[in-house]
């Protein structure tokens, strides 16, 4: 018993060591927080004027087309730093710094997966926030209380299941120039086929499939809710091909899909990791 | 009783044969070199021994723990600076250190301490608040020492500590090797340099090809020569039928032993000869009677060149020179990347 209160301090402090060791890289480079909240907000700035003169109703339930998009662009925001999280573990790996780590008794090495997740995470907020804020001032509403809990749950849910299939991708490939190379291939696709931009009725069928089974709809559509309804969790949030889901809906099939990928993902942490 | 055990060890990466049934002993408090040239195995062993790569068969116990079966235990005893120094560029000195000490979970007032005196005890208060990305071969060696001395390792495994390292830095590294040799730490040194092993080093074995081909301290490794290493050239680039032709004469020579044709360097001869009796003489008159002259002939103490010399037939820089773009490095850091 003593052993194990004594491996939590010793978890606690190793992950605390590598979680500050990211915040001091961002500190000292800071280009990959900027580059994630200008991309978004330059999307919103572009996206919104494209379709400022747009007929009224031409999106149901919402007052304009950014008020839309703003729920696309947080889960966006979210799922592009999520999807990089691998890089520093790939270059600590390609560097040979990952091996500093793993002759260091760490009193789990999952230590080095939890600062990702941490990292990540606070990350996403924070880019989140700005966009939430910059989305407001630009008159495009705020989600009430209940609002923002489902908003900040659904980019956690949305956050470690991406997380956890970059930070796999980071072991699996062999370096950092096939990790972005997936990046690419990944981020804009999976952006295009959600209903990010657009609703399901406005895409061919083939498309409204896809998008409807994007794990990004599952987080976009909650949100959505968030911004332009009073929240209610069994409010239709998806009318998908295959019939309407709830908010409740998404957000469980989110949660199940990051379950599912934590799960699937440990025997290979395992396997690299010990 | 042995500090550290190795037993049978074998490793190979898919093709490649690193380890070939490798074992050896290691006293507590000593310096132990490991000799060898690139490629002989000594990474592959020393990555091992730190817990890094596990091997396909054989044991490693250190102070009797069963390094297999309790990585962690081990890990607590081991400090390892390795060969390609990973700092993180964006870091200061100061900064990777107290991170180091957070890894080993080291107390708040103990951490500072050791930092403070290592900085001192490796000479980096000048720059050891600049950032790691900003400093120099020796500086970057310097730091990475530090923090594999952090926590008060009982064995130090070092693996090419001071390979292409400037005069200074290679000199406090030795000190500080002597030094905690003195203090009692057990050290692993794994280098292809000869003076290194030869100056530092209380046993040594040398790995050629994933084996051990020769262990002992410096010194009864270079005494089994049994007396001085002649190289002897009748000419600048000789042919091989030359050469068998003086081996042949050497042979018939009583006191003239462990005689080796030397394909890499122009067919000369190595031998030793017997420093008991005049035996340079009598070579240069037998010689003449063949009718070769000496275009060359030198005489030296034994080194452990020469020890490799008598094991393999080849010198560790011949060794080197044959091994330049036989290896895939790329590759084989790859194989090696967890």
């Amino acid at each position: 018993m003593e052993l194990k209160q004594y491996n939590l301090v010793f978890l606690y402090q190793e992950t605390f060591a590598l979680t500050k060791r990211l915040f001091i890289q961002l500190q000292r480079r800071p280009s990959t927080l900027l580059a994630g909240i200008l991309q978004p907000i330059i999307w919103l700035f572009l996206f919104g004027a494209l379709f400022s003169k747009a007929p009224e109703g031409f999106l149901p339930g919402v007052d304009s087309y950014g008020n839309f998009l703003g729920a696309g662009l947080i889960v966006f925001t979210a799922f592009s730093g999520a999807l990089n999280s691998g890089l520093p573990l790939m270059f600590d790996r390609e560097f040979g710094f990952l091996n500093r780590l793993l002759v260091a008794p760490l009193a789990s090495r999952l230590s080095i997966v939890l600062s990702s997740f941490f990292y990540i995470t606070i990350l996403s907020f924070v880019q989140s926030i700005v966009i939430m804020v910059v989305s407001f001032i630009l008159g495009y509403g705020w989600p009430d209380f209940y609002g923002l809990g489902i908003v900040f749950t659904t980019l956690i849910l949305l956050v470690l299941f991406v997380t956890s299939i970059s930070l796999c991708l980071a072991f699996v490939l062999p370096g950092h120039i096939e990790l972005i190379a997936l990046i690419f291939v990944i981020n804009l696709p999976l952006l295009f086929a959600s209903t990010a931009l657009a609703p399901i009725s406005f895409m061919p069928n083939w498309l409204g499939w896809l998008a409807s089974i994007n794990p990004l709809t599952f987080a976009i559509e909650p949100i959505r809710i968030a911004y332009t309804q009073t929240m209610n969790l069994e409010l239709v949030a998806l009318h998908a091909p295959y019939g309407d889901l709830t908010c409740k809906s998404c957000i469980s099939i989110l949660f199940s899909l990051t379950v599912f990928s934590l799960i699937i993902i440990r025997p290979l942490l395992n396997r690299k990791l010990n | 009783m042995n500090y550290i055990q190795v037993s049978n060890l074998s490793k190979s990466y898919s093709d490649i044969e690193a380890l070939k049934d490798l074992s050896m002993e290691i006293n507590a408090g000593s310096l132990f070199g490991i000799l060898g040239p690139n490629g002989a195995g000594k990474s592959t062993l020393i990555k091992i021994l730190s817990t890094l790569v596990e091997p396909d068969s054989g044991e490693v116990f250190i102070n009797n723990i069963n390094l297999i079966k309790n990585p962690r235990k081990i890990r607590e005893l081991i400090g390892y600076v390795a060969q390609d120094i990973s700092l993180d560029k964006i870091l200061t000195g100061r900064e990777l250190l107290d991170f180091q000490s957070d890894l080993y979970h080291m107390k708040q007032k103990e951490k500072y301490e050791r930092i403070n005196l290592l900085i001192d005890q490796l000479e980096m208060n000048d720059w050891v608040d600049r950032k790691c990305g900003s400093y120099s071969g020796g500086m970057k060696r310097r730091i990475d020492l530090a923090a594999g001395l952090l926590h008060l390792p009982k064995v130090l495994i070092l693996d090419e500590p001071t390979v292409g390292l400037d005069i200074e830095s290679r000199n406090i590294i030795w000190q500080l090797l002597k030094d905690l040799k003195n203090d009692g730490m057990t050290i692993i040194l794994s280098s292809h340099y000869l003076d290194e092993i030869d100056k530092l080093a209380d046993n040594l074995v040398i790995i050629d090809d994933g084996r051990v081909i020769a262990k002992g301290t410096p010194a009864q490794l270079k005494n089994k020569l049994g007396g001085d290493r002649i190289t002897l050239k009748v000419r600048e680039f000789s042919t091989e039928e030359e050469s068998k032709k003086i081996h042949e004469i050497l042979s018939s020579i009583d006191g003239i032993s462990q005689i080796i044709i030397n394909k890499a360097q122009g067919y000369s001869i190595n031998f030793v000869v017997n420093k008991e009796k005049d035996l340079l003489t009598k070579l240069k008159v037998e010689l003449a009677f063949s009718k070769f002259e000496i275009f060359s002939l030198t005489q030296s103490q034994p080194s452990l060149d020469d020890v490799y010399l008598q094991a393999t037939g080849k010198t560790l820089q011949d060794a080197e020179i044959s091994m330049t773009g036989k290896r895939d490095l790329k590759k084989e850091s790859k194989q090696s990347m967890r």
